[in-house]
């Protein structure tokens, strides 16, 4: 490039305002396209709460909801499994539920509204697997006593049936419990809180 | 090198194209090193699998449909409905699964000869890029038949990204594009699969072997054969890639065609490590598979992510182990490249590398119990180990070579 006589810092302004105005235009262009990711209003509206009818859903049992894709599972513990919770206090990592895995309501030994009645999403925080529902039979690797509870075969975490997490396994927090409150005796509306927060 | 103009249709292109200038640069008179043996058989031979890969799934997508009310079905459909259908799946499954085998023998071949040391380094990032991309590529690939294990791999993947501290849930969501892997998350893989990755990788790979023209390749014995050059100005070690390596190489193609063979014609699924058996189910978000394990060419870095009992370091131990490869050049301070002219420790030591990321590769297809995790956990110390003893062993001259001879030896 032919540099006699040129007026260099002119040609510097201009080089930086050209770049300074491309660039902006070009971050201008990147949000359409980072956006075009996101969940669209049809995936958005999907995720809308399920009501749950829970009649006839004796101690012991599961029911295996779907809300926004994941499983929420609503179980009714015995009173024995409700005993249980309190004595494992020390394997658990965070017995307390300190971590925001759940709504405030739900930040009990029991973790759930009602003693009996747990509501809470079906995904291990490890890594996103489904755990499986152990309440009698005590999954392959544990050693010690098994309250019940749930193991995920992915990794190999376990959680109590208050979906609390034990120590030493690859998952770190509580499952998550989902907004939810009773409609009726017999009706949970699952995915939002009483107030109507999602 | 004179500049000889053929006349005809070749000239008439000369004219507007450098096509026999290429040619000369890149084949007929690209001098290689004369003492190349087993090891370099992999570089052309992943080439090939590029270019089966691309072909078979050029055919496959002609009858894929990434939906996720279809998408297993109409993989069902190529396998039993389409003619020849079958074939081009396995051919495109089992060479996933070759492009793995001879990659990675490929890059310990690189470990061996040193050949990631000056002036290589460029050369040898290049190579690490594609071999992030072809595990972005493979997983990816492995979403689209929707089966359970299509479903719920990605589901472990994808969770990686959540993992990430502050950023990653919404990270996640915004990989996924729904709260849940759905058809939204197998669409957007099937365009990255099919079009943007593997266009990256062809763009990298001709950078990679642009740099390795530039600076030459390595050779066994680790010797800058440009350093002995002829009157002509040609290395007295080196022949022309054409005829010599390209006949060499058709040879590693034959035995390479019939080994893939007897994959695609009599094993396809490999006892279950090409495919495994939960894929023949489809894809059903509410009940998990009783035993995920990734592919088995995932299955080292999956054993390390394991390996840490707690979700992010995991995570960033499995980052990390991908991630010192690219530094591996400033690790290795040593004087000689070649494994030959190494010292014993580091002979050892690349020995017990191998040996633990076999182990690893075990270990991560096995449930995780507790003599598992433990191994698991020694298996990482020894990946992470080789890397810090490279550079303590050789930043502090401790490293006892022999002596490089001055030519090639055969």
């Amino acid at each position: 490039m032919n540099q006699e006589g040129a007026d260099k810092s002119r040609r510097r302004f201009l080089t930086a305002a050209t770049s300074v105005v491309g660039g902006a235009g070009a971050a201008f262009l990147a949000v359409p396209f980072i956006s075009y990711w996101r969940p669209s209003a049809r995936a958005q509206a999907a995720g809308a709460p399920v009501e749950v009818d829970i009649t006839g859903l004796e101690p012991g049992e599961l029911i295996n909801v779907k809300w926004r894709g994941d499983p929420v599972w609503l179980f009714r513990r015995t009173d024995e499994n409700l005993e249980d919770l309190e004595g494992i206090r020390d394997r658990l990592r965070d017995p307390d539920s300190d971590e925001p895995q759940q709504p405030e309501y739900a930040r009990n030994t029991h973790r759930s509204i009602e003693p009996e009645l747990m509501v809470m999403v079906g995904i291990c925080t490890h890594l996103g697997c489904s755990p499986l529902f152990r309440p009698d039979q005590t999954p392959e690797g544990m050693d010690g006593e098994w309250p019940g509870g749930f193991f995920c075969p992915c990794h190999g975490s376990y959680f109590d049936l208050a979906g609390r997490v034990f120590r030493g396994v690859p998952a770190d927090k509580n499952m998550e419990v989902p907004p939810y409150y009773f409609m009726d005796d017999d009706t949970v509306l699952v995915g939002e809180d009483e107030e109507g927060d999602a | 090198m004179s500049e000889t103009r053929s006349g005809g249709l070749v000239g008439w292109i000369d004219d507007r194209f450098p096509l026999t200038k290429m040619w000369r640069e890149h084949v007929s008179e690209y001098y290689a090193p004369k003492n190349f043996n087993f090891w370099y058989y992999f570089g052309s031979l992943a080439l090939l699998t590029l270019v089966i890969q691309v072909v078979s799934g050029i055919f496959l997508t002609m009858n894929y449909i990434p939906s996720g009310d279809r998408a297993f079905e109409s993989v069902e459909y190529i396998m039993r409905d389409v003619e020849w259908g079958w074939l081009i799946r396995y051919i495109h499954t089992t060479g996933a699964s070759a492009f793995f085998v001879v990659v990675y023998l490929h890059m310990f071949r690189a470990l061996m000869y040193g050949s990631y040391q000056k002036p290589r380094e460029l050369l040898w990032i290049f190579g690490c890029l594609i071999f992030v991309l072809l595990m972005a590529e493979a997983f990816m690939g492995y979403m689209l038949p929707w089966g359970q294990m299509s479903y719920w791999g990605g589901q472990v993947i994808i969770s990686l990204f959540g993992a990430i501290p502050v950023i990653g849930p919404d990270l996640a969501l915004w990989i996924r594009g729904d709260y849940v892997i759905s058809e939204a998350t197998l669409n957007r893989f099937f365009a990255l699969h099919v079009v943007a990755v593997p266009l990256v990788i062809i763009f990298l790979v001709v950078a990679h072997i642009l740099a390795l023209h530039e600076v030459g390749s390595n050779n066994p014995d680790g010797i800058d054969i440009k350093k002995n050059k002829d009157a002509n100005g040609i290395p007295k070690d080196g022949i022309p890639f054409h005829p010599y390596y390209t006949v060499k190489d058709l040879i590693g193609v034959g035995v390479y065609f019939i080994l893939f063979s007897v994959v695609v014609f009599y094993i396809p699924d490999f006892w279950g490590m090409f495919i495994e058996h939960p894929n023949f189910e489809e894809a059903n978000p509410q009940v998990t598979p009783d035993h995920i394990a990734p592919v088995w060419y995932f299955a080292a870095y999956y054993a390390i992510l394991r390996a840490i009992p707690d979700t992010f370091g995991g995570v960033l131990a499995m980052g990390l182990a991908v991630m010192i490869l690219f530094v591996l050049p400033w690790l290795d301070r040593g004087k000689v490249r070649s494994i030959r002219y190494r010292g014993l420790s580091f002979k050892i030591a690349l020995g017990i590398f191998a040996v633990g990321f076999m182990l690893l590769t075990y270990l991560g297809t096995q449930p995780a119990t507790g003599l598992n995790t433990m191994l698991s956990r020694l298996g990482t110390v020894i990946y992470f180990g080789y890397f810090i003893f490279l550079f303590v062993y050789t930043a502090f001259g401790l490293e006892r070579t022999k002596p490089v001879p001055e030519r090639v030896t055969s």
